[in-house]
C-alpha cells in the first residue's frame, strides 16, 4: 500500500514491527497491559490503602460513597484489594506462561528428536490431556496446600503438553528439511543441531502460545480461587476477592462486578495481543493449535 | 472398518493408564503425609491412623496400585472419607442435573455457534466477520462465574424473570425444570460457542478457497448452494472435531456453572469433596471426566467417516 504513493528505487526497508501489530485492537490491548502493568508495579503509590484492614463499621458500603469501589463484607476497600490483586494475576499469568513454555519446549523437543522416548512421552501427554485442567489443578492445589508456588504449578502442568505437542510438530516438519539433513551431514552434533536448526523454528508459535497460555492461567487463576482452591485469603487477588464477594452478592454486586471487569480487560488484552502476533508471525502450526487452546 | 473401531479403542487403554497413574500419584506425591493431608489440620493422630489404614496408605506403593487398580476394574470406586456412601452411587445420585446443563449447553452453543461462524466466513472481512470475531475472544476472555453473576444480577435480581438459582428435576414440569436451565445453559455455552464459532468460520474459509468451489462456481451454481451443498459439507470436519475438544472445557465450565448457580450436579460434588479432601469422591470424579473425555473424542473420530467419505481408515 505505501508503495503505490511513489515509485521507489531501493527495496523498502524492513519494519521493525510487523504492520499487522499496529492495528487498532492490538494497540488497545498493550495500552491496557501497560496500564494494568503500572498499576501493579506502582499499587502502594495509587490512593491505595491497606488492602487486608478489617473495618467491621465500614462493610459493604457501595461504590463512590467512602472508598471509589466500595468495601466489601469486612469493611476492606475494594479499589486497594483490586490493584493489589493486579500483581498476583500478572505474576501468575507470566510465570505459568514461562514456565510451561520452556519444560513443554524441552518435552516437545525430546519427543520430537529423539524418536524411541516420543511414544511414551506423548502417551503421558495425551493422559495429562484427557484430565480436565480445572479439576486436576484444584486437586493438586488442595493436596499440597493454598499458596501462590502451587498454582503456578497446578496451572502450568495441565498446559506443557499442548506446548510439548505444538514443539513436536514443528520439529517433526523441520527435520527433514534440507538444511538440517545438510547440518547432519556436516557432523553438526545433536544439541547444536537442536539449538542451532530446530530451536529458530519454534520461537514464533512459541510466542503465540505463550501468550495464549498467560491469558488462559489468569482466568484459571481466578477460577480456582474463585472455588476456594487457589491463593490463601490473606493475598488480595482478583480470583479472592471474588470468592469472598459470592454470600454477599445480592445486596453488594460490585464487590465481584469490579474485579471481574479486571480479569475480563486483561486477558481480553492479553488474548487480543496473541491473536495479532499469531496473524503477524503466521505460523500455520500455531493458527490450528491456537484455536483449540 | 470393525477392525479400525476396534483399534481405536484400544488406543483410548493407553490414555487411561496414564490417567489412572496421575490421578493415583497425585495423593501420594503431594508433600507431607496423605492421610494426614486428608484428615484435616484438626485431626487427632487416630483419625489419621484410620484414614491411613481405610485407604491402605500404609502398603508398598505398588501393593496400593494394583489393589487400587483391581477394584477400579470390577467397578468398584471406593467411597467417600466423610460420608461411607459408596463413589458410584454419589456420583449416580449427582448426575442428573450435570447431564441436564451439558445436553441443554451442547445443542444452544452448536445451534448459535456455526451459523455465526458461517456468516463470518461468508461475508469475510465485513463488520459482520469482525463482530463475530469479537464476540468470539470476548467469550475466551470473561470469567465464567462473572458471567453467571452477571446475568443472575440482570435476569433474576433487576429484571426478575427468571429464578436466581436451584435446581428442579424435569419430573416435576418442563418450565420449571427449563428455567432453572436457562442462565447456566447462557453462562456456560459462551466459551463453547467462541470456541466453535471461530473454528466454524476458519474452517468455511479454508474451503471456500479451494478450487472445486470456484469450479462449481463456473459451472453457474448458485451461491446457496455452493455453501450448502460444497463448502459446509467440506468444512464439517474440523468444526465436529473441536466440538469434541471443546468438552474438556465443558467439563471445567460445568463445575464453576454449578457451583454459581448452585446445581447440585457432579461439578458441585467435585468442588464439595475438594474443600473436604475427600479424596475417594476426587478421583471418581475425575476418572469420570477423563474417561468422558476420552470416549466422546473417540466418538467423535467415527463421526468422521459419516461426513468426510474421503476419509477411509
Amino acid at each position: 500500500m505505501t508503495g503505490s504513493t511513489a515509485p521507489s528505487r531501493l527495496p523498502a526497508r524492513r519494519p521493525i514491527l510487523p504492520p499487522a501489530l499496529l492495528n487498532p485492537g492490538v494497540l488497545a490491548g498493550l495500552a491496557v497491559l501497560l496500564v494494568v502493568g503500572l498499576a501493579a508495579v506502582a499499587a502502594p503509590y495509587l490512593w491505595t490503602g491497606d488492602p487486608i484492614l478489617l473495618r467491621p463499621r465500614l462493610r459493604l458500603k457501595p461504590p463512590f460513597e467512602l472508598a471509589w469501589l466500595g468495601t466489601d463484607a469486612f469493611g476492606r476497600d475494594v479499589w486497594s484489594r483490586v490493584v493489589y490483586g493486579a500483581r498476583v494475576s500478572l505474576a501468575i499469568g507470566f510465570a505459568v506462561a514461562t514456565a510451561s513454555v520452556l519444560i513443554g519446549l524441552v518435552i516437545g523437543l525430546v519427543a520430537g528428536y529423539l524418536r524411541r522416548l516420543d511414544a511414551v512421552v506423548m502417551r503421558i501427554m495425551d493422559g495429562i490431556m484427557a484430565i480436565p485442567s480445572i479439576l486436576l489443578a484444584i486437586a493438586m492445589v488442595t493436596l499440597s496446600g493454598a499458596g501462590i508456588g502451587t498454582v503456578i504449578v497446578a496451572i502450568a502442568i495441565p498446559e506443557i503438553p499442548r506446548v510439548a505437542r505444538l514443539v513436536r510438530s514443528v520439529v517433526l516438519s523441520v527435520r527433514s528439511e534440507p538444511y538440517v539433513e545438510a547440518a547432519i551431514g556436516a557432523g553438526t552434533r545433536l544439541p547444536m543441531l537442536l539449538v542451532r536448526h530446530v530451536l529458530p523454528n519454534t520461537i514464533a508459535p512459541l510466542i503465540v502460545q505463550g501468550t495464549y497460555v498467560c491469558a488462559s492461567a489468569i482466568l484459571t487463576e481466578a477460577i480456582l480461587s474463585f472455588l476456594g482452591a487457589g491463593i490463601p485469603t490473606e493475598i488480595p487477588s482478583w480470583g479472592n476477592i471474588m470468592a469472598e464477594g459470592r454470600q454477599a452478592f445480592q445486596i453488594a454486586p460490585w464487590v465481584i462486578l469490579f474485579p471481574g471487569l479486571c480479569v475480563a480487560a486483561t486477558v481480553l488484552a492479553v488474548n487480543i495481543i496473541g491473536d495479532g502476533l499469531r496473524d503477524a508471525l503466521d505460523p500455520r502450526t500455531a493458527r490450528r493449535l491456537g484455536a483449540l487452546r | 472398518m470393525g477392525r479400525f473401531i476396534l483399534g481405536r479403542l484400544a488406543a483410548t487403554l493407553p490414555v487411561m493408564g496414564v490417567v489412572a497413574v496421575i490421578v493415583f500419584l497425585l495423593l501420594r506425591l503431594a508433600p507431607g503425609d496423605p492421610a494426614a493431608i486428608l484428615a484435616g489440620d484438626a485431626a487427632s493422630p487416630e483419625q489419621i491412623a484410620e484414614i491411613r489404614a481405610r485407604l491402605g496408605l500404609d502398603q508398598p506403593i505398588l501393593a496400593q496400585f494394583l489393589s487400587w487398580i483391581g477394584r477400579l476394574a470390577q467397578g468398584d470406586l471406593g467411597s467417600s472419607i466423610i460420608s461411607n456412601q459408596p463413589v458410584a452411587k454419589l456420583i449416580l445420585d449427582r448426575i442428573e442435573p450435570t447431564l441436564a446443563l451439558a445436553t441443554t449447553t451442547i445443542l444452544f452453543a452448536v445451534l448459535v455457534a456455526v451459523p455465526l461462524g458461517v456468516l463470518a466466513a461468508w461475508w469475510h472481512g465485513t463488520w459482520v466477520d469482525r463482530m463475530v470475531m469479537a464476540i468470539s475472544v470476548l467469550g475466551f476472555s470473561v470469567p465464567v462465574f462473572v458471567l453467571g453473576y452477571l446475568l443472575i444480577f440482570g435476569f433474576a435480581m433487576q429484571l426478575r424473570v427468571l429464578p436466581v438459582q436451584g435446581y428442579v428435576s424435569i419430573t416435576e414440569g418442563l418450565w420449571p425444570f427449563l428455567s432453572r436451565l436457562i442462565l447456566p445453559t447462557l453462562t456456560l455455552s459462551v466459551i463453547y460457542i467462541a470456541l466453535i464459532a471461530r473454528t466454524t468460520r476458519s474452517s468455511v474459509l479454508e474451503v471456500l478457497g479451494e478450487d472445486y468451489i470456484r469450479t462449481a462456481r463456473a459451472k453457474g451454481i448458485g451461491e446457496t448452494q455452493v455453501l450448502w451443498r460444497h463448502a459446509l459439507r467440506n468444512a464439517a470436519v474440523p468444526v465436529i472435531s473441536v466440538i469434541g475438544l471443546g468438552i474438556a472445557l465443558l467439563i471445567s465450565g460445568v463445575v464453576v456453572t454449578e457451583s454459581v448457580f448452585n446445581l447440585p450436579g457432579l461439578g458441585r460434588l467435585t468442588v464439595d469433596s475438594v474443600l473436604a479432601r475427600d479424596y475417594p469422591v476426587i478421583q471418581g470424579v475425575i476418572l469420570l471426566f477423563s474417561a468422558l473425555y476420552v470416549l466422546v473424542n473417540l466418538a467423535i473420530d467415527l463421526t468422521y467417516l459419516l461426513f468426510d467419505p474421503r476419509i477411509r481408515y
